[in-house]
C-alpha cells in the first residue's frame, strides 16, 4: 500500500516538529527518515501512524485520505524504540494479541491464532522462546518480539521508529541486515527512522533526510551520498572539509583553489562554501599537475584500510584526508611536512 | 505510601565501605528495637492483654454483643462500599493523570490530596453543612425522607471521602513510570480504549492496585473522626467499631472496650499481613526484571537465516 503525504504540519507549543512536509512511498518500498534528533522524523512517523494528530496537511494510503481515520483503523504495524512489549505477557501472548482483540466475528480460531503466532515467531527465530516473558530476553530479541507482534495483524504499511536504535553496535548491523532480507522476502511498504546515515544507506531503497522539522532531500542512496542537494545534507552523510570563499561568472574561488561554476554565470559575487570528503583529495609532495593547494600534516593515524591525516591549511582551517594504506606507505609523509591537496570532486553551494 | 515502589531499590547487603563500626550498629539497632518495643508490641500486648484480663468467656460475651455485632457489621458495609467505590474512583483518577494530558490536571492533582489535607473532623462538618437539617439541601432531604447526616449514607459519604486518594496515590507514580507507549501499542494493534485498560494498563499495575485497596481498607475501617462528626453515635445503628470502642470506654467497661478494641487490631493486623505479601511479591518481580537477560541471548538468532512468509 503506497502511502502519501501532504503538507503535514505539526506543533507543540511554539515549537514547530514537522514543518509542511510533503512525501509519497510507493506500495513494496523500504524508506528511511533520517535525520539529527529533534528534525522531526519521529514525529511525522507518529502522524503516519495515527499516533499524533497534524495541524495541517493530509496522510493518503493508496490515494484515499486516512487524516481522519484512527490509528486501529490505519492497518498500519509500528515497532517502537524501546519495544514497548507488554511486561506481564509471555512473547507468545504479546504476538497474538492484535488477533485476540479483534471483534467476535473477525477473531481467529485458537488453532489459527497459535499456528499463526509460531509462524510468525518462527520467522523472526524466536519460536522456541514463545513462554518467556519479555524481561527474559535479550534487547535483539525483544525486538523481533516487537517485530513479529506488528506483523500479526497483517498490516498494510510497516512504521519502525529507531527499530535498532537501543542496541549494540554488533547485534544493530545483523539485525538490520536482517531486517533488509525480511523486506526483500515481504515487500511490505516499510519507513523506518533513523539518525544514524550507514544505517539508512544500507537498509532503505529510498533516503527522506529531514532537518529542523521539512525535508532537505528525498532521494535513493547513491544520490543522497553522490549528489547531496544541501550543506545540510552533505554535513550530515559524514565527515567533510568546508572551504569558504566566494563565485561569480561561472567560477568558484576557495582561497588559491578555482573551480567552474556553471551554476552560477552572473557577474555579481556570492560568497559560497565547498565542500570535499576527506577521501575525494588527492595528496601529493609537489603540485606539479596543478589545481592544487598546500597544507601542513599535523596528525597521522595509521590503524585501519585507510590512514586518517589531518592537516591545517593556509589560512589555519583542519583539513581531514583518507588515503589509501598503499598510498600512505609509498608516500610516507612526515609530521609538520608541507603537502599538496587536489581535491577530486568538490560540492559547491552558495550561501543562504 | 511508596513502599511498593521504594522497596524495589533496597536489595543485597550494603558493601563494606558503607557499614559502621560493630558498636554503633548495636547502639543503633538496639534503641531501634527498644523503640519498637515501647511505642508498638506493648501497646499491642496490652491491647490483648487487657481484652482477655476477665477470660475468654468476659471476652466472646464483649464480642458477641448485639451492640458490638452490629457495629462490626457496620463497619464491614462502609468499608464494603467506600473501597470499591474509592478503586473505581482512583482507578480512573490515576489513570487519566498518567495517561493524558489536559488543562488542569495539576489541579485535579491537587485536589485527590485534599482529603489528606483537611483534618478528618472537618471533613464530617462538609457533610453537616451540606445534608444537615440546617442546609440548604437539608428541606427537600426531609420532604423526600432521605437520610444521610447520622444515617449510614453519611457515614459511607465520609469514609469515601478520608479514604478517596489512596488508590490514586499510590498508583499515580505506578502508572507513570510505566509510561504510555504499551498502550499505544495496544491501540496500533487494533484494541479499543476498555481492551487497552483491562488487558494492558491494569494487570501492568495490578500489585500497585491491591496495594492501595489494602490502604484503603484499612483506613475506611479505623476511620474515627469523620464517622464520628456524622455518626450520631446512635447505638446498634450508626456506630462503627471505632465509635462502639469509643462509647465502651467512655462508659469505664475497660474490658470489653479493649476486647472490641481487638477485633479491630485483628483486621489491622491481617491488612499488614496482606500488605507485606504483596511487597514481597512486587520485591521480587521487580528483582527478576532488572535481572540479567540469560546467557544464550542473541546466540539462538542466525542473521543468513531464510525468512519465511508469515
Amino acid at each position: 500500500m503506497s502511502i502519501e503525504v501532504r503538507n503535514v504540519t505539526k506543533k507543540f507549543g511554539d515549537f514547530v516538529a514537522v514543518n509542511d512536509v510533503s512525501l509519497t512511498v510507493p506500495t513494496g518500498e523500504l524508506v528511511a527518515l533520517l535525520g539529527p534528533s529533534g528534525s522531526g522524523k519521529t514525529s511525522l512517523l507518529r502522524i503516519i501512524a495515527g499516533l499524533e494528530k497534524a495541524d495541517a496537511g493530509q496522510v493518503l494510503f493508496e490515494g484515499e485520505d486516512a487524516t481522519r481515520r484512527d490509528v486501529r483503523h490505519r492497518g498500519v504495524g509500528f515497532v517502537f524504540q524501546h519495544y514497548a512489549l507488554f511486561r506481564h505477557m509471555s512473547v507468545f501472548e504479546n504476538v497474538a494479541f492484535g488477533l485476540r482483540v479483534r471483534p467476535r466475528q473477525a477473531r481467529p480460531a485458537e488453532a489459527v491464532i497459535r499456528e499463526k503466532v509460531m509462524g510468525l515467531l518462527k520467522l523472526v527465530q524466536l519460536d522456541w522462546l514463545a513462554t518467556r516473558l519479555p524481561s527474559e530476553l535479550s534487547g535483539g530479541q525483544r525486538q523481533r518480539v516487537a517485530l513479529a507482534r506488528a506483523l500479526a495483524v497483517e498490516p498494510r504499511v510497516l512504521l519502525l521508529d529507531e527499530p535498532f536504535g537501543s542496541l549494540d553496535a554488533k547485534v544493530r548491523q545483523e539485525l538490520r541486515r536482517w531486517l533488509r532480507r525480511l523486506h526483500d522476502e515481504i515487500r511490505l511498504t516499510s519507513v523506518f527512522v533513523t539518525h544514524d546515515q550507514e544505517e539508512a544507506l544500507e537498509v532503505a531503497d529510498r533516503v527522506v533526510v529531514m532537518n529542523q522539522g521539512h525535508v532537505e532531500q528525498i532521494g535513493s542512496p547513491e544520490e543522497i551520498f553522490d549528489r547531496p542537494a544541501t550543506p545540510f545534507v552533505i554535513r550530515f552523510m559524514g565527515n567533510v572539509n568546508v572551504f569558504h570563499g566566494r563565485v561569480q561568472s561561472g567560477k568558484a574561488h576557495f582561497g588559491s583553489l578555482a573551480l567552474d561554476y556553471p551554476e552560477h554565470p552572473h557577474a555579481e559575487e556570492r560568497s559560497a562554501a565547498g565542500f570535499t570528503r576527506p577521501y575525494d583529495l588527492d595528496v601529493e609532495r609537489t603540485d606539479e599537475a596543478g589545481g592544487g593547494f598546500w597544507a601542513t600534516l599535523r596528525h597521522a593515524t595509521p590503524a585501519g584500510a585507510v590512514v586518517r591525516l589531518e592537516l591545517e591549511g593556509a589560512d589555519g582551517a583542519p583539513l581531514q584526508v583518507g588515503i589509501p594504506r598503499d598510498r600512505h606507505e609509498a608516500l610516507r609523509p612526515q609530521l609538520g611536512e608541507r603537502l599538496y591537496l587536489r581535491p577530486r570532486r568538490v560540492s559547491v553551494f552558495l550561501d543562504a | 505510601m511508596a513502599g511498593a515502589s521504594t522497596t524495589v531499590l533496597r536489595r543485597g547487603p550494603a558493601p563494606r565501605s558503607l557499614t559502621e563500626p560493630l558498636a554503633v550498629r548495636l547502639v543503633l539497632t538496639a534503641i531501634a528495637l527498644a523503640f519498637l518495643f515501647l511505642f508498638l508490641a506493648v501497646p499491642l500486648a496490652a491491647v490483648f492483654a487487657e481484652a482477655f484480663s476477665k477470660g475468654w468467656r468476659a471476652y466472646l460475651d464483649a464480642v458477641r454483643e448485639p451492640m458490638a455485632l452490629s457495629a462490626l457489621k457496620l463497619t464491614l458495609l462502609t468499608a464494603g462500599i467506600a473501597v470499591p467505590l474509592n478503586l473505581v474512583f482512583g482507578l480512573a483518577a490515576a489513570w487519566c493523570i498518567a495517561k493524558f494530558d489536559f488543562p488542569g490536571k495539576s489541579g485535579l492533582t491537587t485536589l485527590i490530596d485534599l482529603p489528606f489535607a483537611v483534618s478528618p473532623v472537618i471533613a464530617g462538618m462538609i457533610f453537616i453543612l451540606l445534608f444537615g437539617r440546617q442546609s440548604p439541601l437539608g428541606p427537600w432531604l426531609e420532604a423526600h425522607d432521605l437520610k444521610i447526616v447520622f444515617a449510614v449514607p453519611g457515614l459511607v459519604l465520609a469514609t469515601v471521602f478520608v479514604t478517596f486518594p489512596f488508590v490514586a496515590r499510590e498508583l499515580i507514580p505506578v502508572m507513570q513510570a510505566a509510561g504510555t507507549e504499551e498502550e499505544e501499542a495496544a491501540r496500533v494493534l487494533g484494541a479499543g480504549g476498555w481492551q487497552t485498560f483491562f488487558r494492558v494498563t491494569l494487570p501492568a499495575v495490578k500489585w500497585g492496585v491491591l496495594y492501595g485497596v489494602i490502604l484503603c481498607n484499612a483506613r475506611a475501617m479505623g476511620e474515627f473522626g469523620a464517622v464520628s462528626v456524622v455518626s450520631g453515635h446512635i447505638r446498634g445503628k450508626t456506630n462503627t467499631l471505632p465509635l462502639h470502642v469509643e462509647i465502651l470506654y467512655n462508659e469505664y467497661q475497660f474490658q470489653a472496650a479493649f476486647a472490641v478494641a481487638s477485633l479491630l487490631t485483628f483486621l489491622a493486623l491481617v491488612t499488614l499481613v496482606a500488605k507485606s505479601f504483596i511487597e514481597w511479591r512486587t520485591g521480587r518481580r521487580a528483582a527478576s526484571e532488572v535481572a540479567e537477560p540469560p546467557a544464550a541471548s542473541d546466540a539462538g538468532f542466525v542473521p543468513g537465516g531464510r525468512a519465511v512468509q508469515p
